[in-house]
């Protein structure tokens, strides 16, 4: 490789490196403050209610001290709906406005438009999923047409009507009052506000008062689940660009050491060599800034445009100083590693600056090419796997580099895994077909196909203590093939016995062991907790026996092995029952994360491979001549590919033996967090998602980041011409 | 068996847009001959070196050494090619600093895959006839110039091969090391091993050649 094609590829490599650690920067930083931030991003900008205040009348009362704005009140009422048959249906509270806009909570129409005659109804996002269109029918028999979607982040209602409308539905149960305060920042703040609305208002008028900091709560601890994630990667992608983006200015800088002597012997100070030589570095690496932070920005918009569909924030972006201090940061390591190289290189005198390559050098490692030679293998492999020692500080940086890939590699692996198997233990999504209808049991063992099947029933009970409802489930027949996976304890056995979640557990201060009581349909049930399910929500799981009164409503049916499921359910269905085939949802924070993980491991495994093609290419540009004597001495091509392979072999290897129990360590910190934000806590099972042969492969991902970055210097060398490598000084 | 071991002709070299390095040269060297290539510097000689060793390719002519037309090898036949027929030794010694004596002289047999103890007992006996058998296991840096293209000239000669190639091998040594050298290669010459020689030095090319050649602008001159 001529000196002019060298040059050009180690700007190349600066370049690719930095946009790559620029874009990981971006991509782990930004995310990680859009994830804080789009709850408040989306309420400061629908002026969203800081008290929602629920009262019996419609009067505003006095004025309230404290208050910047206020909307309402507004008519409202909790209005049920008719379910799918067999089924209850939903009960929303449908709140009775005019128009979407006002002081507070102005509410972003995202679909259709908004109501504004009878029969028309909004959806609000985020509740049920209702296509435009689709009527809805009441209890009462009212039937009204969803004509819009719509978001409001301080979730005052589930629906909106327009005021006339509300009357056809039986009228007010109650009135809503939006506030916006000049001081609600904490819960002493809120408290005050809180206050000085019952004081505006006659006593006993107010039935509930909602805190901003509450629905806030709410929202990001969701959000939440994404910080230990992106806090990792963010971490890796840092290492990464100081350790490749370091190494490879500073090998460019430090392989430039004869020519800096010759600009020295010219008349070239110092001081102007360090300012030559961090340009050199500085040019490519504003270039890859630039083109990192534009690939960071465009890779994010898919993924914020996913979590503002979660969390509902409206316009979420990667903040603008984000991206300029990932940019000014990484190009800070660029200048700072070029400095400190071509300090070291212009310091030196000139006469040893010119005798580099020329004179020997140190004798590091000889024992190694001593052994080496002594091998049962091919001399161009001896010779390849003898090269590490004599160079290691080079092998520290390639082994750093591939252990860090191969790191990143394991980690997003096991991340992957874990959140498949949580979303699976969270969705017990095994079954194959649902069939609806209290009579279905007996149906479903007479048709053909059936490997498996349970019945099961819900209802909502109330846990003293706990204002909210908590989720009954109540089963006949063995459930435990849909996925449930235990956290502790067994499964129930008997009548009596229940397993619950953490949430539950928590809540009610008990542990597996304690007996909890819980109201079911006004009646006590005794519950004896035998076992922690992984379930994230507050919930009891137990059988039929126990409660009496809950028939299975709705059937989990997992079928033999060739069975059609949709045939299944049409059979079913042709006999009365409403049946259709079970698919999976992808929840969507899953593919948020997944999505992320894929990217930025891809990043950093191209960052890994560069660095090691770097190191490499360096390398060779030192021995050259070397080279050139083996291919004097009859080296073929193949063997000098061999031999340069060879030489990253084995640091491939040990860099993923290290790598893979790093990889691991780091799922196992950052799987449990992302599980803790959300108040849950992991059973094993979901967290020793690493096999004997996925350890294996993965082992094998560190000589496969060697590989990738060793093919092309050893295409070069070995298309190297003999004479012109002879020459080489 | 009169055959030549090579036989350039009509050879032609050229390197970017200035005058070719090597101009219509023809040349032939038979079995046993020890033929001294003298010229200046930038006469063409070691571009004629390289060119017979397959180092290079000619732009124009053929260039065939022990029957092979070596300017038609690619990289890996030119490299097995080199393994079989020729032995190089540089002005310079080219020895790699990081391996042992023994285990330089051994690099072009362990390359070319010979039995790895055979070679070593004949590696071995190459640096007790050259005199250097109490250096096998020291590395190149401790030892003297001529030492060191002893060293090579045992390497070049470890595949037993017919052709010899060495480029200004007292080039870089002082007088004593340079006399050692010359009476090496005198031995060589005396056992029959055919050797060309690029020099300056026309004390070492009257003492071992057979034949000279001279060299000027790329041209053969006689």
């Amino acid at each position: 490789m001529s000196i002019g094609r060298r040059r050009r590829l180690h700007s190349l490599v600066i370049g690719l490196v930095t946009a790559a650690a620029v874009t990981a920067a971006v991509l782990g930083a930004g995310l990680l403050v859009a994830s804080r931030s789009p709850f408040d991003t989306a309420f400061a900008a629908q002026r969203g209610a800081h008290l929602t205040v629920q009262t019996t009348t419609p009067g505003t009362g006095r004025e309230v001290a404290g208050a910047v704005a206020t909307s309402g009140p507004y008519g409202t009422r909790v209005v049920g709906f008719e379910g799918p048959p067999g089924l209850p249906g939903p009960s929303m509270t449908v709140v009775a406005r005019s128009d979407p806009g006002g002081a507070v909570d102005r509410v972003e129409l995202t679909a259709g438009r908004w109501a504004t005659g009878p029969g028309e109804l909004v959806m609000g996002r985020g509740v049920f999923l209702v296509p435009l269109g689709e009527k809805l029918t009441t209890h009462d028999g009212v039937v009204l047409t969803v004509v819009g979607l719509a978001r409001s982040v301080s979730a005052t209602a589930n629906a909106w009507v327009a005021p006339a409308a509300l009357d056809a539905l039986g009228g007010p149960d109650g009135y809503q009052t939006l506030y916006r305060f000049a001081a609600a920042s904490t819960p002493a703040e809120v408290e005050a506000d809180r206050a000085a609305v019952a004081a505006s208002l006659p006593p006993g008028a107010v039935t509930g008062v909602r805190s901003w900091l509450d629905v806030r709560q709410d929202a990001v601890e969701e959000a939440a689940v994404f910080v230990p994630f992106l806090v990792a990667f963010a971490l890796l992608g840092i290492l990464m660009a100081v350790l490749v983006v370091g190494t490879v200015v500073a090998g460019t800088v430090g392989a430039a050491t004869r020519r800096i002597g010759i600009l020295k012997a010219l008349g070239c100070t110092p001081a102007g060599v360090v300012r030559a030589y961090i340009a050199q570095a500085l040019v490519p690496g504003a270039v890859g800034a630039l083109a990192g932070a534009v690939a960071g920005n465009l890779i994010a918009l898919p993924v914020l445009a996913q979590t503002e569909e979660i969390y509902g924030s409206a316009g979420a972006a990667i903040a603008w100083w984000v991206t300029l201090l990932a940019a000014g940061g990484v190009l800070a390591v660029v200048a700072v590693t070029a400095w400190a190289a071509a300090l070291r290189a212009g310091r030196l005198r000139v006469v040893d600056a010119l005798a580099v390559g020329r004179v020997t050098g140190p004798a590091t490692g000889r024992w190694a090419a001593r052994l080496a030679a002594r091998l049962p293998v091919s001399r161009p492999i001896g010779l390849g796997l003898a090269r590490p020692f004599a160079r290691p500080v080079r092998t520290a940086a390639i082994l750093l580099a591939v252990a860090t890939g191969a790191a990143a590699a394991t980690f997003a692996t096991g991340l992957g895994s874990s959140l498949v198997r949580i979303q699976s233990a969270v969705q017990q999504d095994d079954a194959d077909v649902l069939v609806m209808g209290e009579a279905a049991g007996a149906a479903i063992a007479a048709q053909p196909g059936t490997r498996a099947s349970y019945g099961m029933a819900q209802a909502p009970a109330m846990l003293a203590g706990l204002n909210d409802p908590v989720g009954l489930s109540v089963f006949s027949g063995d459930p435990a093939w849909d996925g449930f996976v235990m956290a502790s304890g067994r499964w129930f056995s008997a009548p009596g016995e229940a397993v619950a979640s953490a949430p539950l557990l928590a809540a009610a201060g008990a542990r597996v062991g304690d007996t909890v009581t819980l109201q079911v349909e006004g009646r006590p049930v005794r519950l004896r907790v035998v076992g922690e399910v992984f379930e994230t929500h507050p919930s009891v799981l137990t059988d039929v026996a126990t409660v009496p009164g809950l028939p299975p409503m709705e059937f989990h049916v997992a079928l033999t092995d060739g069975t059609n499921a949709s045939a299944y359910a049409s059979a079913l269905s042709s006999q009365g029952f409403e049946a259709h085939p079970a698919g999976a949802e992808i929840d969507p924070l899953l593919a948020v994360v997944q999505g992320l993980t894929a990217t930025l491991t891809l990043l950093l495994l191209a960052v890994a491979a560069l660095g090691v093609l770097n190191m490499l290419v360096l390398d060779l540009r030192d021995r050259v001549h070397d080279l050139g004597v083996h291919k004097a001495l009859g080296m073929t091509p193949r063997q000098t590919i061999a031999m340069v392979v060879a030489s990253v072999a084995g640091v491939g290897l040990l860099g993923g033996l290290i790598g893979v129990p790093a990889g691991i360590a780091v799922q196992r910190m950052v799987v449990p967090a992302m599980a803790a934000s959300a108040g849950l806590r992991l059973p094993g099972s979901l967290l020793d998602v690493y096999g004997p042969v996925l350890l294996g492969a993965l082992a094998l991902g560190g000589p496969l980041i060697a590989l990738a970055g060793a093919l092309l210097p050893a295409g070069w060398a070995a298309r190297t011409r003999t004479a012109v490598a002879l020459r080489t000084e | 068996m009169n055959d030549p071991v090579i036989d350039l002709r009509g050879v032609t070299r050229r390197y970017d847009d200035g005058p070719p390095a090597l101009h219509d040269v023809s040349l032939a060297v038979k079995p046993g001959e020890c033929v001294a290539v003298l010229g200046p510097s930038g006469s063409g000689k070691s571009t004629l070196l390289n060119l017979i060793a397959g180092l290079d390719r000619p732009d124009e002519g053929t260039v065939t050494v022990a029957g092979t037309r070596v300017e038609t090898l690619g990289e890996a036949a030119s490299a097995r090619f080199r393994r079989a027929y020729v032995g190089l030794v540089f002005q310079f010694f080219n020895l790699l600093d990081d391996l042992t004596v023994l285990d330089n002289v051994l690099l072009p047999a362990h390359l070319a895959g010979a039995a790895r103890r055979e070679s070593r007992e004949h590696a071995t006996g190459l640096l007790a006839t050259l005199g250097i058998g109490r250096h096998a296991d020291a590395y190149p840096g401790r030892l003297s110039g001529g030492e060191k293209q002893r060293v090579a000239v045992a390497r070049a000669l470890v595949n037993r091969p017919a052709l010899l190639l060495a480029d200004e091998p007292t080039g870089a040594l002082d007088t004593a090391s340079g006399e050692d050298v010359r009476d090496l290669l005198n031995d060589l010459r005396d056992g029959g091993q055919t050797i060309v020689l690029v020099t300056h030095d026309l004390r070492l090319a009257e003492a071992c050649a057979t034949r000279t050649v001279g060299m000027r602008d790329g041209r053969v001159e006689s």
